[in-house]
């Protein structure tokens, strides 16, 4: 530090505090995130490796026979991404919450259900997109009947953004706990069970012939339900969290 | 109640308080930290909570930030309950806690680039210049996690250059700072309370500032204490 007192501002508190815009705190913390996510490149790849290799492991495991695995193939890409999904969720808010930065977040004058969805658009753009761009790839893997493909990565394009928010609601609430990934599972599992059902059921209609416009609609439903209201069930969760 | 306004307000005449907190009383795991506490902070105070490990600084630093809201009593800005006017409160507050929030993925200039968007850009001066103020002119853009322990804190306390928040919370802003360092914050705060602002800081370090008001949280405990056990007398006369 510099000894140089004389350009000190005089004004401490003179400039009129204008309400900050939600807008730029919506913008600053994307952009963070985006950042440290990058910098993690490593992390950021963890539940796509586990999307990848369950996936390929089935054939392996189960039947190389296109038959068996077609059918099996729109249930078996939703249920691992899913769990891809649920494995990433842990460190969610768990990184801010260790160095402080969740605190500065209460501190901010931000309201918190904007923040919580920046961190979740940011957790969308690193899990679900990335596994919805893959899934085709392991599609073909699967065997998967081509009526199949586009149906999917609409499915999984609603159902994954379903997934990052209601996640959120569970990582908010156990991101005090010194162990909290089983009991994370434990409080989202229930809570995915109908977005699996109408993602999954979404493909094997389109395989079937059958019209899908009700699966979809029911996903996109979730999906702005979920954007209106999981951020505030988390944001309440994370002022709980970090009070005790 | 005879102990009103322990911290004796600075003679800045007219002056209402902009902080004040009345009777407050706070337990931890059914453990009591104090009670009775009241405050006042007017523009130019800088009041520094002194106890023991354990003694509840850190608690009460939070309940004046609002992360935490398990107390009785009433915390007033500006004379309105701070459930009316937490906005506007947390729009000029600073708070810089033990641990400050500073991502070790991002660069320093990274890191103020955001809390800067917290607060929409509002600030005195440029992320570079706040960061050669306390010393860390080249450092910009390395990684947080190449910084040591006390350019970490360093990279905390540009914000204090930047900000352009009346109050100031510091949670122990001192650990890891060298002395020259200590002996420009010390400045620092100074000239943000002669401009009007107020500081409230834990450290366990004389301060060298000559107007510093003293809190020790142990006279809360024994004091309450002290009333339990009249409220006992009384009952068994």
């Amino acid at each position: 530090m510099n000894n140089k007192s004389s350009e000190q501002p005089e004004t401490l508190n003179s400039p009129v505090m204008v309400q900050p815009s939600i807008y730029q705190g919506f913008v600053a913390t994307v952009k963070r995130d985006s950042l440290i996510a990058v910098r993690h490149r490593g992390e950021m790849a963890n539940p796509l490796m586990f999307f990848l290799m369950v996936i390929t492991m089935v054939p392996l495991g189960i039947s190389p026979e296109a038959a068996v695995l077609a059918s099996l193939a729109p249930g078996m890409i939703w249920v691992v991404a899913l769990l891809a999904t649920l494995l990433s969720l842990d460190s969610l808010f768990r990184g801010d919450f260790e160095d402080g930065a969740l605190e500065q977040l209460l501190v901010s004058p931000q309201p918190l259900y904007f923040q919580v969805l920046a961190k979740v658009l940011v957790h969308w753009l690193t899990t679900g997109l990335p596994l919805t761009l893959m899934a085709p790839v392991l599609g073909v893997m699967l065997s998967l009947p081509e009526a199949g493909y586009w149906p999917l990565m609409a499915s999984l394009l609603l159902g994954t953004g379903c997934l990052s928010l209601v996640g959120s609601i569970g990582a908010a609430l156990t991101v005090a706990l010194r162990k909290g990934g089983l009991l994370l599972s434990l409080i989202i599992m229930p809570l995915y069970i109908p977005i699996l059902i109408f993602g999954a059921s979404a493909v094997s209609s389109a395989i079937d012939g059958f019209p899908i416009v009700g699966q979809l609609a029911m996903l996109g439903a979730f999906l702005a339900s979920a954007v209106v209201l999981a951020p505030l069930a988390a944001a309440g969760a994370l002022r709980i969290s970090v009070n005790g | 109640m005879s102990q009103t306004a322990i911290a004796e307000p600075t003679p800045s005449a007219g002056d209402s308080p902009l902080l004040e907190l009345r009777n407050l009383h706070c337990e931890r795991d059914e453990r009591l930290l104090f009670s009775g506490l009241n405050l006042q902070l007017y523009p130019g105070s800088i009041v520094q909570v002194e106890g023991p490990n354990g003694s509840g600084k850190t608690s009460l630093l939070r309940l004046m930030t609002t992360t935490s809201i398990d107390y009785h009593g009433e915390i007033l800005w500006r004379g309105e309950s701070l459930a009316q006017s937490r906005l506007d409160y947390l729009n000029h507050l600073l708070f810089v806690g033990h641990l400050p929030g500073i991502k070790k993925a991002l660069s320093p200039r990274e890191n103020l680039a955001w809390f800067s968007g917290l607060n929409s850009g509002h600030q005195r001066c440029s992320a570079e210049e706040a960061l050669s103020e306390v010393g860390l002119y080249g450092f910009e853009d390395v990684p947080c996690h190449h910084l040591s322990a006390g350019q970490l804190r360093r990279v905390a306390l540009a914000r204090l250059f930047l900000t352009p928040a009346q109050v100031w919370v510091l949670d122990e802003p001192f650990t890891a700072i060298d002395k020259q360092g200590v002996a420009n914050l010390e400045r620092l705060m100074s000239e943000h309370a002669a401009g009007g602002g107020c500081v409230v800081l834990t450290t366990h370090q004389e301060l060298a500032i000559p107007q510093v008001q003293k809190l020790n949280l142990m006279d809360f405990r024994e004091r309450c204490a002290d009333h339990e056990l009249e409220a006992e007398d009384s009952l068994y006369e």
